[in-house]
């Protein structure tokens, strides 16, 4: 057909727009997806606040605070991406998605530094790793752990995924159709985005809430 | 099947195994998903076979505790996943969702054949949890049995259904794209058919519900896995947590399962009394309302499990809430029979075989609903009989009837119809006389989920075993006189049963990119009242209706 990637369309407009409509239907539902892993926080921090509260402080609020400058930074360089491939300065395009791709991988290295440190303290009760808390009321303390763990090890495969397709997209550039190339920025743009706001609000969450 | 007749349609674009698994048709894609989603279906159904006979008798002679244990959670598994979930949007809504918008294909072509390798690696883990020992937690997973003290391959089981969960969240999204974006000219949305809008409400539910589902199940794995206890008490957990994440999607996913059915149902009863679909805008909107309040009702699961006597009335209330869309369907159904050229046909009689029982199935969940009833029928086999009419009476009876109506546009071909009204009737003979004894049972008192009971229920245990051979023979005979029409049946013309709908307009089965002209829509949708319209040209098989 003419120039679009999908038989179904008639012109490569309506399928970018159809591209575009697609993925914010994805992210809705993957806002489900976190939607309910934060109520269950939510619920256990109702219940065991001042557990929740204490717990909360033995996280590392510099590497916090620094993880997220560097996923709101990345987000910079995405929409940066979006802008030059809308003017179709492809080859800058690939730097800013490359740059993007980078500082998503800087957070998973500071986080990993992160999870090591908090495995070494005994706050990692998974695995059968030693759990050793020393504040008040242990038990849900070690659930505030438990949630901490699988909240942001689901939003760093997350960022796994998005770093994936970005590296397969620069990988792919020079055979990609450039027609289809826009679509792409804007498609993991839309994703990267939304990866970052769940970021935004597990930062928040996790380590400032209750100072 | 590749013969000079083929050639031209869909099923002429080559028949090695390549040009069927490397597909982006979605008419190729919708067979695949046939052909395994028939494979689960008979596999499922062989399990219920088994604890059927295992219950003629109340002494456990067949299969012992664990054996039965596993039986029916693998039954329920592979039924609500494996077949229902995807049943009738994965095939017949892949096959006809674009014809009948007037869109060459899906918005996703490939997505859509990516969907069917999720599912298929999905029901691999599920396939390998059934044969390394199985899952006896039932369909359900519930905590903490599931994360304490179940000891089958529990964690399988769990990441088969959380892939497979992949799958039809693609389906949702592809679809729901494809209503927006691919209508043809003059299609606007009050004139959609109504199975598209039923398609429509049930990918909203995909889209929206699953990844809650993929939450809880995500949770399960972990704790088993890795041993972070969320819903482990003695690690400050919350086990009742699990029941409203899981309900939360698997409620929801009821109505997944029936929503396409009614849309099925609401293409077949029209055609077959010649008469236009009573009330159309209200059977579009309350499919719309069904998937709106299918969100706000998961407590009803919960009347027992130490929820908040307030919770517990809310979700009553709005329990009972949903019986007005789905009442407002049954009566539209009904009406547009009235005074209608009505012929039984065998679409026809699974159609109203599905309005009998979705009826009967729903009158039924009104008691559910209701409180101080919940508390007595609790678990018992009053709960197995109420979804098992809605989603084996309803949900597979109006597959069936769709089957059967499509089946000429698919293949191409026709079916002998003495052998598909038999297999109709068996089916609702043999479905009856199965699951009302259940009902019976239920009330009484006779638990589920044991494979033993007191004497004194042997009597309606019996009818009901008696009834599901009877049942089982309705099934079976489809495929074989299904599978002999494809190679041997009389050919179809375009538009057998003289019905509207674009699907309908095209040849059969249609050409690769579905039309050779595409079409333009300027009339309604069930225009079965309007003269002067193509679809009254010749048509054989109303002539031989009318002699």
């Amino acid at each position: 057909m003419s120039g679009t990637e999908s038989i179904a369309f008639d012109t490569p407009r309506r399928e970018r727009s159809a591209d575009n409509f697609a993925m914010w239907v994805f992210i809705g539902s993957e806002a489900m997806l976190f939607g309910a892993i934060f109520l269950v926080f939510l619920v256990a921090h109702i219940d065991f606040g001042p557990a929740f509260a204490a717990a909360s402080k033995h996280l590392s609020l510099p590497l916090g605070t620094f993880n997220t400058a560097v996923l709101i930074t990345s987000s910079f360089t995405m929409a940066l991406a979006h802008r030059l491939a809308l003017q179709r300065r492809w080859r800058a395009t690939v730097w800013a998605l490359a740059a993007t791709s980078a500082l998503g991988t800087c957070f998973l290295v500071v986080k990993g530094i992160e999870y090591g440190k908090e495995i070494d303290e005994g706050l990692a009760p998974l695995l059968g790793l030693p759990f050793r808390y020393a504040g008040p009321d242990p038990t849900h303390a070690e659930f505030f752990f438990g949630l901490y763990f699988t909240m942001t090890s689901l939003h760093a495969l997350h960022l796994i995924g998005g770093i994936v397709v970005i590296a397969g997209m620069v990988a792919l550039w020079r055979s990609a159709n450039p027609a289809n190339r826009l679509r792409r920025v804007v498609a993991v743009g839309l994703y990267w985005h939304f990866v970052d706001i769940i970021w935004v609000f597990m930062f928040p969450v996790l380590y400032l809430i209750n100072r | 099947m590749t013969n000079a007749a083929m050639q031209g349609t869909y099923l002429g674009e080559g028949s090695g195994p390549r040009a069927w698994l490397l597909t982006t048709d979605h008419k190729r894609v919708a067979w695949l998903y046939l052909v395994s989603l028939t494979a689960f279906f008979f596999l499922g159904g062989a399990m219920a076979v088994l604890m059927r006979i295992e219950l003629a008798t109340p002494a456990g002679d067949l299969v012992s505790d664990d054996v039965y244990n596993r039986l029916f959670s693998l039954h329920g598994i592979i039924m609500v996943w494996f077949f229902l979930v995807p049943s009738i949007p994965a095939t017949l809504g892949n096959f006809l969702l674009p014809l009948m918008i007037g869109a060459r294909d899906l918005a996703f072509p490939r997505l859509n054949l990516a969907s069917w390798y999720v599912f298929i690696f999905g029901s691999l883990f599920a396939l390998f949890s059934v044969v390394a020992g199985g899952v006896d937690t039932g369909w359900t997973f519930y905590t903490p049995l599931s994360t304490l003290y179940a000891n089958g391959w529990v964690s399988t089981a769990a990441f088969g259904v959380f892939i497979v969960g992949f799958s039809t969240i693609m389906t949702g999204i592809n679809f729901i794209v494809t209503v927006h974006t691919l209508r043809a000219p003059g299609l606007t949305w009050f004139r959609l058919p109504i199975f598209v809008w039923t398609l429509y409400a049930t990918s909203l539910v995909m889209v929206l519900a699953t990844p809650v589902l993929a939450a809880s199940l995500i949770l399960i794995v972990l704790e088993r896995v890795f041993g972070i206890g969320i819903f482990n008490p003695d690690l400050g957990g919350d086990p009742l947590l699990f029941q409203h994440l899981f309900w939360f999607y698997s409620h929801p996913a009821v109505y997944i399962m029936i929503l396409p059915g009614m849309g099925v149902v609401s293409e077949v009863l029209p055609c077959f009394s010649r008469r236009p679909l009573f009330g159309y805008k209200a059977v579009a909107m309350s499919s719309m309302a069904i998937a709106v309040f299918g969100f706000l009702v998961w407590g009803h699961h919960m009347f027992v499990s130490g929820q908040s006597a307030y919770a517990g009335v809310v979700f009553s209330f709005l329990s009972f809430c949903v019986a007005i869309p789905s009442a407002i369907k049954v009566f539209n159904w009904s009406l547009t029979l009235r005074k209608g050229e009505i012929s039984f046909e065998t679409p026809m009689l699974y159609a109203l075989f599905f309005l009998a029982l979705f009826t009967f199935g729903g009158l039924a969940g009104l008691f559910l609903a209701s409180l101080a009833v919940d508390v007595h029928v609790h678990d018992t086999y009053f709960v197995v009989a109420h979804f098992h009419y809605i989603m084996v009476g309803g949900m597979v009876t109006a597959y069936m009837a769709g089957l059967h109506f499509w089946w000429p546009k698919m293949t191409g071909r026709m079916y002998s119809e003495t052998a598909g009204r038999i297999a109709a009737t068996a089916t609702f003979v043999g479905f009856n006389l199965t699951f009302f004894p259940q009902f019976v049972l239920g009330f009484d008192g006779m638990p589920r989920r044991y494979h033993t009971y007191p004497p004194e229920f042997q009597f309606w245990n019996v009818l009901s075993s008696a009834g599901a051979v009877v049942l089982a023979i309705g099934y079976l005979m489809p495929l074989f006189y299904l599978g002999w029409s494809l190679f041997r049946g009389a050919r179809a013309t375009d538009n057998p049963w003289d019905a509207t709908g674009l699907e309908w307009q095209t040849s059969s089965p249609p050409p690769p990119h579905n039309f050779e002209t595409m079409p333009v829509v300027t009339r309604p949708a069930y225009a079965y009242d309007m003269k002067g319209l193509e679809h009254e040209r010749f048509s054989p098989h109303r002539e031989e209706a009318a002699r």
